[in-house]
């Protein structure tokens, strides 16, 4: 080409306060976006799970049926099946309709931190603190975990599913990759504690943040690390972080109130997002348009690239 | 007929006869004392519970239940067959032990009531008995009766007619003088009494009394105490619809006001009954009966005074003390003594008696009683703690010993004052003063090696790369003698022999023969024991194994004393157990990677790949194909081990040997990254590899073998039909290149990296295809040595680069 490229326009971050979501339930464990981002759910301290509706923040459904605390939660890509964990030990599978239990799974030993659904939520995965991950079967009647991953040598703190991978963390300060594929297991040592891991959009770069206050990318093939960020506070909470829409920065929450964003390329700061006083316990990036959510304490915070009356003016 | 012997049957006997003695029969002995036991009908021992009968023999043995165990009654209860309510008795809780003679409830033929004649007054009885001794026929009352019914009579009663008491009799000692006669014939009098006759009391004592007869004390009759149930007046009693209506046979005037007295007389079969009535209450509230012969004043007044104030009321004075009846009944017993007052006294005075002064109360008194604090000595001041010692006597003394479960044994044992107990405290006591010095020789040894191995790990990543060598060789080789030497200290001397001695590999003949020479040598004192008892037809590489093994071995199964290895026994079924299941692919070192991440040289050192075999619905579930079809493995392939082997004992002494000895362990290192077709092929290699006269414990050897297998898995990758989906090698490529070139800072090349991963070119990446195939056409035409020599190179560059 003749011409150099246009420089790509500048990313927009999601740093207007849209709305805040007083959520009721409790602290609020985790909060993550439905599959296709138009919806919003609320893991709450109080046993319960809501469901909301991301553009008006108006409480469409609640789950009860868990005997504790719900810790994480993650939609079916269709939207029609949840699946949760809890510190009552069990995994369950509820309908997005009815807001019946469709499965309750129990097997673990401990409180299942993280759960989530394969790409075609057929199996379910769910990393607990006894140091397993426990794959699930959706389709069969089975109560029985179709296999139980029991590598790590302490407890599964974050899990994430791509393709055909299962990426792992753990306490003891390992990141796994698990490629069905090739019939491989991947250990990256990290040496702390692994908080929160990611797959980059391009599934190219895994992301993992610890408990040393620092956040990494690594390549996912040989385990070289591309990027190192900190600068925020994570010392004891286990906190998230992820990548943007386009996986041009990258995101962590902070144990003193801020959500951080580091350029993914230049490793440098790009915005230190005051989001509250507390620490900021969960976060979840829209996955297509520049949308944040935020977790502190008892409520929830919606983020958006631009002020509400723009935004609303735009679809007007 | 008693002389007549044909009719011996016709004698009537009485329990049972002894055994004819015969006469050639030794005489037995007869059972001591102290063997003669008493047991139950079952034949066991009978325990006594209580007093006399044993009390409750409970159960079965004393326990609840029976011999196969207690059973509880299910309850069942269904639609058709509604569960009955069980109707319990005593009886049901009771041993058939309760039940016999001498039992809690006996169970003998009793007469019931049905059979028995009327029902049996007690009182009745007695005072029937009392009258019968003074009616015209002696006992007539009822004679023919008591021929016909059943004796009831108490056991109290039977034993007093054995000692010659007669119906009818007072019980107590015999007198001297008769009974004086009171005034039993007096007519009760209400109203004024008359003064009494002196008449008779001359004629009581006209009777006849000679001095040499005794007398029988008269007999009581028992005052009848029932209780009170009615809401009338005292001695009022309504009126009886059967003697009003039915017409009482013997009253045809209705009384109701009889008094106790009265009452009690009617008894006695109404022997005075007109005497009485005569003299008894005219009925002035009821008129006067036609019947009534008197009818003296009907309006005369009553007075209270009339009324007896106590239940129970006077004694009857029937004079039936015949020539029997002591003098001084009228003052023995409390009742007497209780009427006498009466009489004598005013009712509050009777009252009165039983008023007692209050008790004297001590002069410093005080009506409310204050508890006090438990104050602990320790927590208080001295002062504080003396001045509560002084108000209160004492303080709490057991209060610094927190409990008992805080005490030791020894210290409860110096509480309860028991004798310590004789022996060794510790398993160390049992140990000579020789093998406890050894001992400590070995732990100093060993903090030594520690220190040396950690000092050495971290000079491994020194920069020099020609004193790898020397570094990490030389204390290697005086570990390696010192443990000899440990060995050798160990096993001499005069110790257990090796019959008993522990046999750690058994499982191989020949090798358990070289290793018993291997001790027996190291028994005499021989310094070159190791050396001489292995077999010399092995490789140098088998025998460096067998040497390190057998030197372990003889370490860790040092000879105990004698005396503690007598105390345990060897498991029997040592086949099953000594084989463990371990994951085959151990994971590397951890000091090594933790290192690599504090210079942030992420990449090759953090990472490690493994074999993993998803299950199969995992995969179908995944859509993805099984990349081990027909492997049944699942998860993490599995090997089994000896349990006696040298590399799973590794980590006990020192965690440095691991990356010493892991090269040279028949588990492939290399495979770990390598896919299972090639496996085989890496596992030929490796013995090739090990050629004798090469140094194996080199510690670069680990980097070496983790380099190699990089290339060997870069080669397999590009023959493999995955290579075009994973883009690990042309990436590897790139880097070599990169870092043969020096010439940026690594992070600004990685971040390019991710750059040109982000704008993914198709073309781009076939180039790299491409290039991938030529550099794995280039390492196939390579040897292995230079393999070898290419990835020590590339080792000492990357060195380079770090520092």
């Amino acid at each position: 080409m003749a011409f150099p490229q246009p420089r790509p326009q500048a990313p927009q971050l999601p740093q207007h306060l849209l709305r805040t979501i007083e959520c009721q339930q409790g602290a609020v464990r985790a909060v993550r976006f439905n599959a296709d981002g138009n919806y919003v759910l609320t893991c709450g301290s109080d046993k319960s799970l809501k469901l909301w509706s991301a553009s008006r923040g108006t409480l469409l459904k609640t789950y009860t049926g868990h005997g504790y605390e719900v810790l994480d939660v993650d939609s079916s890509y269709d939207n029609s099946q949840l699946c949760t964990c809890s510190s009552d030990k069990t995994v369950i599978l509820w309908d997005v309709a009815s807001g019946q239990v469709t499965r309750k799974l129990r097997g673990h030993a401990g409180k299942v931190n993280c759960v989530q659904f394969n790409e075609e939520a057929t199996v379910m995965l769910s990393g607990s603190i006894d140091g397993t991950v426990r794959c699930w079967d959706t389709r069969s009647r089975r109560y029985e975990p179709i296999q139980i991953l029991d590598e790590a040598q302490d407890g599964i703190s974050s899990l994430k599913v791509s393709e055909h991978e299962l990426l792992i963390g753990s306490v003891d300060g390992r990141v796994r990759r698990y490629d069905l594929r090739m019939g491989q297991l991947h250990v990256d040592f990290i040496g702390s504690p692994i908080t929160c891991v990611c797959f980059s959009r391009d599934s190219q770069c895994t992301l993992s943040s610890s408990l040393d206050s620092t956040v990494r990318l690594l390549d996912k093939s040989s385990g070289e690390m591309l990027g190192e960020y900190s600068g925020h506070v994570n010392k004891g909470y286990k906190l998230d972080c992820c990548l943007s829409d386009k996986d041009t920065h990258v995101l962590s929450c902070s144990e003193d109130g801020h959500v951080y964003f580091w350029d993914l390329v230049e490793g440098s700061l790009t915005l230190k997002l005051p989001v509250g006083k507390a620490v900021v316990q969960s976060l979840s990036f829209h996955p297509t348009e520049p949308r944040l959510l935020t977790a502190m304490e008892g409520h929830v915070q919606v983020w958006g690239a631009e002020p509400e009356d723009a935004a609303v003016e735009d679809k007007l | 007929m008693a002389s007549d012997e044909d009719s011996d049957e016709d004698f009537v006997t009485y329990g049972t006869p002894l055994e004819p003695l015969e006469e050639d029969e030794p005489v037995r002995k007869p059972v001591p004392v102290h063997e003669q036991t008493v047991k139950d009908e079952k034949g066991r021992y009978k325990r006594f519970h209580g007093a006399f009968t044993g009390g409750f023999s409970a159960g079965y043995f004393n326990t609840v239940g029976s011999q196969e165990g207690w059973t509880p009654s299910t309850f069942v209860s269904s639609r058709q067959q509604k569960a009955e309510k069980p109707n319990v008795r005593p009886e049901d809780f009771m041993d058939e032990e309760d039940f016999s003679e001498h039992g809690i409830a006996p169970r003998e033929i009793v007469t019931t009531d049905d059979f028995a004649s009327g029902k049996k007054d007690q009182l009745k009885d007695k005072a029937k008995a009392v009258s019968s001794l003074a009616a015209l026929i002696p006992g007539d009352t009822g004679l023919l009766e008591e021929l016909i019914a059943p004796a009831r009579s108490s056991i109290g009663v039977e034993l007093l007619r054995k000692m010659g008491w007669k119906d009818g009799q007072g019980v107590g000692p015999r007198l001297k003088r008769k009974q004086r006669k009171q005034n039993d014939d007096a007519v009760k009098v209400y109203g004024c009494a008359f003064p009494p006759n002196g008449s008779e009391e001359s004629e009581d004592d006209d009777e006849f009394a000679p001095e040499n007869v005794s007398f029988a004390p008269k007999d009581v009759v028992p005052v009848d105490f029932t209780p009170k149930v009615d809401s009338h007046g005292l001695g009022y009693r309504g009126l009886n619809p059967l003697q009003a209506l039915g017409g009482g046979s013997e009253t045809g005037h209705i009384n109701l006001f009889t008094l106790q007295s009265d009452r009690t007389t009617s008894l006695f079969g109404d022997r005075n009954s007109g005497q009485q009535r005569r003299g008894g209450i005219g009925g002035q509230a009821f008129g006067v009966g036609a019947m009534e012969e008197e009818d003296t004043d009907i309006y005369h007044k009553d007075s209270m005074s009339n009324y007896d104030n106590v239940l129970g009321g006077e004694e009857p004075g029937d004079g039936l003390y015949g020539w029997t009846a002591p003098q001084q009944d009228k003052n023995d017993g409390f009742e007497s003594l209780v009427r006498s007052h009466c009489r004598s006294s005013s009712f509050s005075s009777f009252i009165n008696l039983f008023v007692y002064p209050p008790p004297d109360l001590p002069r410093d008194y005080r009506p409310v009683h204050y508890f006090r604090p438990v104050v602990d000595s320790s927590t208080v001041s001295p002062i504080v703690a003396q001045a509560l010692q002084a108000s209160r006597g004492h303080l709490s003394q057991d209060a610094p010993q927190q409990g008992r479960h805080s005490l030791d044994s020894s210290q409860r044992c110096d509480m309860l004052g028991e004798t310590p107990l004789q022996g060794p405290s510790s398993v160390f006591e049992l140990l000579g003063s020789k093998d406890r010095e050894r001992l400590n020789e070995i732990r100093r040894a060993a903090t030594e090696q520690n220190k040396s191995a950690l000092s050495s790990r971290f000079q491994s990543i020194a920069p020099q790369p020609d004193s790898h060598t020397q570094s990490q060789t030389s204390p290697t080789k005086s570990q390696a003698s010192s443990e000899t030497q440990m060995a050798l200290k160990a096993w001499s001397g005069p110790t257990a022999d090796a019959s008993k001695t522990f046999k750690p590999f058994a499982e191989n003949p020949q090798k358990q023969a070289r290793y018993d020479l291997y001790i027996n040598k190291l028994k005499q004192g021989n310094k070159d024991a190791l050396e001489s008892s292995l077999d010399s037809s092995m490789t140098e590489w088998e025998r460096g194994r067998e040497r390190d093994e057998f030197v372990r071995a003889a370490l860790l199964y040092k000879p105990s004393n004698s005396s503690l290895s007598s105390r345990f026994t060897r498991s029997k079924h040592e086949d099953d157990t000594d084989s463990v299941e371990v994951t085959r692919d151990q994971e590397n070192d951890v000091d090594d990677k933790q290192a690599a991440v504090k210079m942030k040289m992420f990449g090759k050192l953090t990472r490690e790949t493994f074999e993993w075999h998803p299950d199969k619905l995992l995969c179908k579930r995944f859509n993805v194909p099984d990349p081990y079809p027909g492997s049944s493995t699942v998860g993490m392939p599995k090997v089994k081990r000896d349990k006696y082997s040298v590399f799973n004992f590794l980590t006990i002494t020192d965690s440095s040997q691991v990356s010493r000895v892991a090269p040279s362990a028949p588990k492939p290192p290399s495979s770990s990254s390598t896919l299972p077709h090639l496996t085989p092929e890496v596992s030929n290699k490796k013995s090739r590899w090990d050629i004798p006269g090469q140094e194996p414990k080199d510690p670069l050897s680990a980097f070496l073998s983790e380099t190699r297998s990089e290339v060997l898995a870069a080669k397999n990758q590009t023959d493999s039909p995955h290579a075009i989906a994973t883009p690990e090698v042309p990436l590897k490529k790139q880097k070599k290149k990169d870092k043969e070139k020096h010439k940026a800072k690594k992070h600004k090349k990685e971040k390019k990296k991710k750059k040109n991963k982000k704008h993914k070119h198709k073309g781009k990446q076939k180039k790299r295809v491409e290039e991938s195939n030529s550099s794995s056409d280039d390492t196939d035409s390579n040897s292995e040595d230079e393999n070898r020599v290419v990835s020590t190179s590339e080792l000492l560059q990357r060195s380079e680069l770090i520092f």
